[in-house]
């Protein structure tokens, strides 16, 4: 039987980065928040200190800190044809779990999207004419300018570290050119470069492209964010993506607003406990709270006056599936909303091995980088290139992790005593040019719910449908052979190109960068929730994360996830609040 | 946790009736001032009275008692603040409260065991002392039974404190140093009496006494050693400025260290609330503290070093750099810790086998702390590190021999 607790003013599902930033707003406007996390509490000395965070089995071999896919997963096709099956084993990308979801296991890399990024449709077409007709690209129904103080709040709780390529209009030298108007600096200087960036960056500008430091989590000096929290120096382990960092040297929720929240008595976190459904009035106008199920079993409905989803994007539209709130997508017609434009990302990449000089790749750091963005979004003329989007061109030096690195040239075997000499012979001596590619949404592309298959609580599984569509596979045919381009100009021995081919492989890992599903927009027949993030159907309840990326573009995603939820919090505090209903008139 | 308005007034009245039922003087409500109940507050605060007279461990109401104090001579559970009439301060008078404050004996004229500051109390005016008396009558009444003491015979007769009282406490007012500035003079009331510093910072004799040749040079408290915290030439401090001491006591956070345990809850509850101006009078009184100068130490045969050097780059350089500098404000620094350098090591020994949580406060939030090494470092590999750590700078301390380490090891597993 669901046992009924005292109503709250908002309940959050989900506590990851998107939560944190509700709950830390919302909290300080006076309002009792509730956050529900279906993960164990996570703290930096309990669960990845120094003495053992560094622990690749652990952690990235047997999942320490993923989504267990006997908890949920979900089930995958490439097109409607195939019959979808379930991901027993997480690849291609690595949901989170947990107390600061995938924010405690990200790598840092904390990008703007470009100004007509988010007027994809609108830019595009005035540009360069129609867009094909089942390539679903929208504008997000908001702009850059409006989001601009919201990303420049963002990076001074993230203490981001780079360097400004445009402050208020100015050009500055060293950083991107391309990016939109700053209001601000970065709260810190750029990381310290190492042979392999300094390589890329004379070779990008040999060819007349614009290298600069890539905007990072990982700190380059100590810093105390706006909150008065703590971050250190990063020690260049190379042991962030898929890991905590136990030096607080990496922005997570962990680090940045999880300890202030704590503090403050309007603010309660259920760990262990796993939403199962949004709950609404008999009229489906609201929502009423949720429905969460604990460790023991037992279920219980917990009131609220409002509800943000704070999930991973694929669980957020499960969840209003499941809850059947908003009209699911329908590919055959191309009507209804929740489901539709699910995008990911298109990688490729040009590994340069070296012959005498050491790249030392062990000393990394997630977001240790520098990149170009000559190639990405519109910055570069698309006539008669058959596409649109692009992608940054990068030089990183993440990690040398023995388990999961160790890039041989072509020609070598798979496995083998030549296989161990050339791992040997190149360990220490390659680095990687790495194209990260936009991925624009397509009629055929979308997630809905499984026919088959369900979960522990006997919830169908969502079902995901995608491949790399037409315009992927131009982009990467046109970007990668810059990259290439590049690392040849590097003075390495030889270059291997890792080119983008075929069908998406559910299996490599790619990029953990899901978006859509929830997708904002200007038009409640074709988006999920309006341009402040708040559901068509039910005021009461707000969409936070990368579902909300109409499509995705050639970045990671963190940087606008936490713009878009800043400026989300914004309108609920200073507008929702005053007069409860919805903020778009349709 | 302050009372509603209609939960105060029942409170003075029952007060009041208190006073004449016992015809001890006069109603006691007239005298509650505003002013003085707030600077009972502030003083409560200074003194850290909610530390111990709260049951944090089970998460008890605030000064309603219970809280277990372990002293070398048994456990000692504080007792109930709240003017609760039965088990409380209800039926306790200004004067009584002043006695025991100042003298150590209860109403019914009990010896309080020294657990309880009142050597360091009895320095505090009557006025200070009526003030937080005001101060705690204003509490919601709580009853609260308080555990036996848990003392072995003779100590668990109160006769047995009369004895100690007689050799080493002395019922003293505070005398002001005309030669000295009005700040240190305030500093020095501050440290003496309210905030109690010597209580945990300066050595004890065999029975429990403050040595006062070891005037806040160091003392063991529950298997810790807090540090010595002179300031002055040659002291413990000696390299810290006033602000980096403000700035300890108001933030939780220091150039050189943060507070950690019994330190961390002091700041959380006590001294991050106090003004400036008071911690300013802390710095400058504890700043004109000379030590004597160190002696001369045996120095370790030069592989123990060697060896704890490497150990020390392995296991701790990432936080505290290779050079030992640290991060300010952040990692410690352990060129100049005094914990580190310790006449007694067991605060360092003690950190690196079971780590340390630094304090969070409302300036700095932050949840950091060191993780333990018990499972990762032998007692030799322990014993050479912090060997090298003491003898590789400027300032040196004697070599740690594995046995020191093996008894906190066997302490720390025996207790937790």
């Amino acid at each position: 039987m669901t046992k009924q607790l005292r109503s709250v003013d908002v309940v959050l599902v989900g506590f990851g980065w998107t939560g944190a930033i509700y709950a830390e707003k919302l909290t300080a406007a006076g309002l009792e928040v509730r956050a529900f996390e279906r993960g164990p509490w996570r703290d930096t000395p309990g669960d990845f200190a120094t003495t053992f965070a560094q622990d690749e089995l652990r952690y990235y071999w047997r999942h320490g800190m993923f989504q267990e896919a006997s908890q949920a997963t979900l089930t995958f096709r490439n097109n409607g044809a195939q019959t979808a099956l379930p991901m027993r084993h997480w690849g291609s990308f690595l949901p989170g779990n947990g107390v600061g979801g995938a924010g405690v296991h990200w790598n840092g890399q904390t990008y703007r999207f470009l100004p007509s990024d988010f007027e994809a449709r609108s830019h595009n077409e005035d540009r360069y004419g129609p867009l094909p007709e089942h390539m679903t690209v929208q504008d997000y129904g908001v702009t850059y300018e409006e989001l601009e103080p919201h990303f420049d709040y963002f990076e001074k709780i993230c203490g981001i570290c780079g360097q400004a390529g445009n402050l208020n209009g100015r050009t500055v030298d060293g950083g991107n050119p391309y990016e939109g108007p700053r209001s601000d600096d970065y709260p810190n200087p750029p990381m310290q470069m190492t042979f392999s960036q300094d390589r890329f960056a004379a070779s990008a500008r040999e060819l007349g492209l614009n290298p600069f430091p890539v905007p990072s989590a990982n700190m380059s000096r100590a810093y105390v964010n706006p909150l008065g929290l703590q971050l250190a120096p990063c020690t260049y382990c190379g042991f962030c993506e898929k890991h905590g960092c136990g030096n607080y040297s990496k922005s997570s929720p962990q680090t940045t607003i999880i300890p202030v929240l704590m503090q403050r008595p309007n603010f309660s976190l259920l760990t262990n406990s796993e939403v199962l459904r949004i709950e609404k009035s008999a009229d489906g106008s609201r929502t009423t709270g949720v429905t969460y199920v604990d460790t023991s079993g037992d279920t219980y409905f917990q009131p609220a006056e409002m509800v943000v989803l704070c999930a991973y994007p694929l669980e957020n539209t499960r969840l209003l599936l499941l809850s059947q709130i908003g009209e699911p997508y329908d590919p055959r017609t191309g009507e209804g909303v929740v489901g539709k434009n699910y995008c990911y990302q298109v990688m490729s990449s040009a590994t340069v091995f070296f012959e005498e000089e050491f790249t030392n790749g062990f000393i990394g750091a997630g977001a240790l980088g520098m990149v170009a963005d000559d190639y990405n979004g519109d910055n570069f003329d698309h006539s008669g290139l058959g596409f649109i989007g692009g992608g940054y061109i990068a030089c990183h030096t993440t990690n040398a992790r023995p388990i999961e690195s160790h890039p041989v040239p072509d020609g070598v075997p798979r496995w083998g005593s030549k296989w161990k000499r050339a791992v040997r012979e190149n360990f220490l001596k390659t680095t990687s040019v790495g194209v990260h590619g936009a991925s624009m949404a397509h009629r055929s592309n979308y997630l809905d719910l499984d026919p088959t298959y369900t979960d522990a609580h006997g919830r169908p599984l969502l079902r995901m449908t995608y491949d790399f569509t037409l315009n992927d596979r131009r982009l990467t045919q046109h970007l990668t052979p810059v990259a290439e381009q590049i690392a040849r100009g590097m003075g390495g021995r030889e270059v291997k190109v890792n080119d983008r081919r075929g069908s998406y492989d559910s299996v490599p890992y790619q990029t953990t960068h899901n978006t859509g599903g929830t997708i904002m927009g200007a038009d409640p027949a074709t988006s999920v929730v309006n341009r402040y993030c708040q559901s068509w159907d039910c005021p009461n309840l707000f969409v936070a994360g990368a579902g909300l990326f109409p499509q995705n573009a050639g970045y990671n995603p963190t940087g606008t996830v936490g713009a878009l939820a800043y400026w989300s919090v914004d309108a609920i505090i200073n507008q929702y609040l005053r007069q409860t209903g919805p903020l778009v008139q349709t | 946790m302050r009372p509603a308005r209609g939960t105060f007034l029942i409170v003075l009245a029952a007060a009041g009736m208190a006073g004449l039922a016992l015809g001890t003087g006069a109603p006691q409500a007239q005298e509650l001032s505003y002013s003085q109940v707030e600077r009972g507050r502030y003083l409560t605060i200074a003194g850290d009275c909610k530390a111990c007279h709260t049951d944090i461990e089970s998460d008890g109401v605030p000064f309603a008692g219970g809280r277990g104090l372990q002293t070398p001579f048994g456990t000692i559970y504080s007792s109930n603040l709240t003017p609760d009439m039965e088990t409380g301060l209800g039926r306790w008078t200004r004067e009584e409260f002043y006695d025991a404050l100042n003298e150590g004996v209860d109403r019914e004229g009990h010896h309080l065991y020294p657990a309880m500051p009142y050597p360091y109390f009895t320095l505090m005016t009557r006025e200070d002392t009526d003030a937080i008396f005001a101060y705690l009558r204003t509490l919601e009444p709580i009853a609260s039974d308080v555990p036996e003491n848990d003392l072995p015979f003779p100590l668990s007769l109160r006769q047995s404190v009369w004895g100690w009282k007689l050799l080493f406490f002395e019922d003293k007012e505070f005398a002001r140093d005309p030669e000295m500035s009005e700040e240190w003079n305030r500093g020095r009331y501050l440290v003496d009496g309210p905030l109690h510093c010597g209580g945990c910072h300066t050595g004890k004799g065999a029975l429990g006494a403050d040595d006062d040749d070891e005037y806040l040079r160091g003392g063991v408290l529950e298997h810790w050693f807090a540090p010595n915290i002179r300031g002055g030439e040659n002291g413990g401090i000696a390299d810290w400025d006033r602000d980096d001491i403000v700035a300890f006591l108001r933030d939780g956070r220091a150039r050189h260290t943060a507070p950690m345990q019994r330190m961390g809850e002091v700041v959380a509850m006590s001294t991050q609330h106090l003004s400036e101006k008071d911690l300013q009078a802390v710095a400058i009184y504890l700043k004109t503290l000379d030590d004597g100068p160190r002696e001369e130490q045996d120095l370790a045969e030069a592989d123990r070093l060697e060896i704890g050097e490497g150990i020390y780059f392995d296991n701790c350089a990432a936080c505290h750099a290779a050079d030992r500098s640290g991060v300010p404000y952040f990692f410690a620094p352990l060129t100049t810790s005094n914990k580190v350098l310790a006449e007694d090591p067991s605060t360092a020994i003690r950190i690196i086998l079971g780590g340390a949580r630094a304090q969070p406060t409302e300036a700095v939030p932050s949840v950091l702390a060191m993780p333990p090494f018990a499972w990762k470092l032998t007692d030799e590999q322990i014993a050479d590190l912090l060997t090298y750590l003491r003898q590789s700078g400027a300032r040196k301390a004697a070599p740690v021999s594995a046995s020191e380490v093996v008894d906190m090891r066997d302490y720390l597993a025996e207790e937790y």
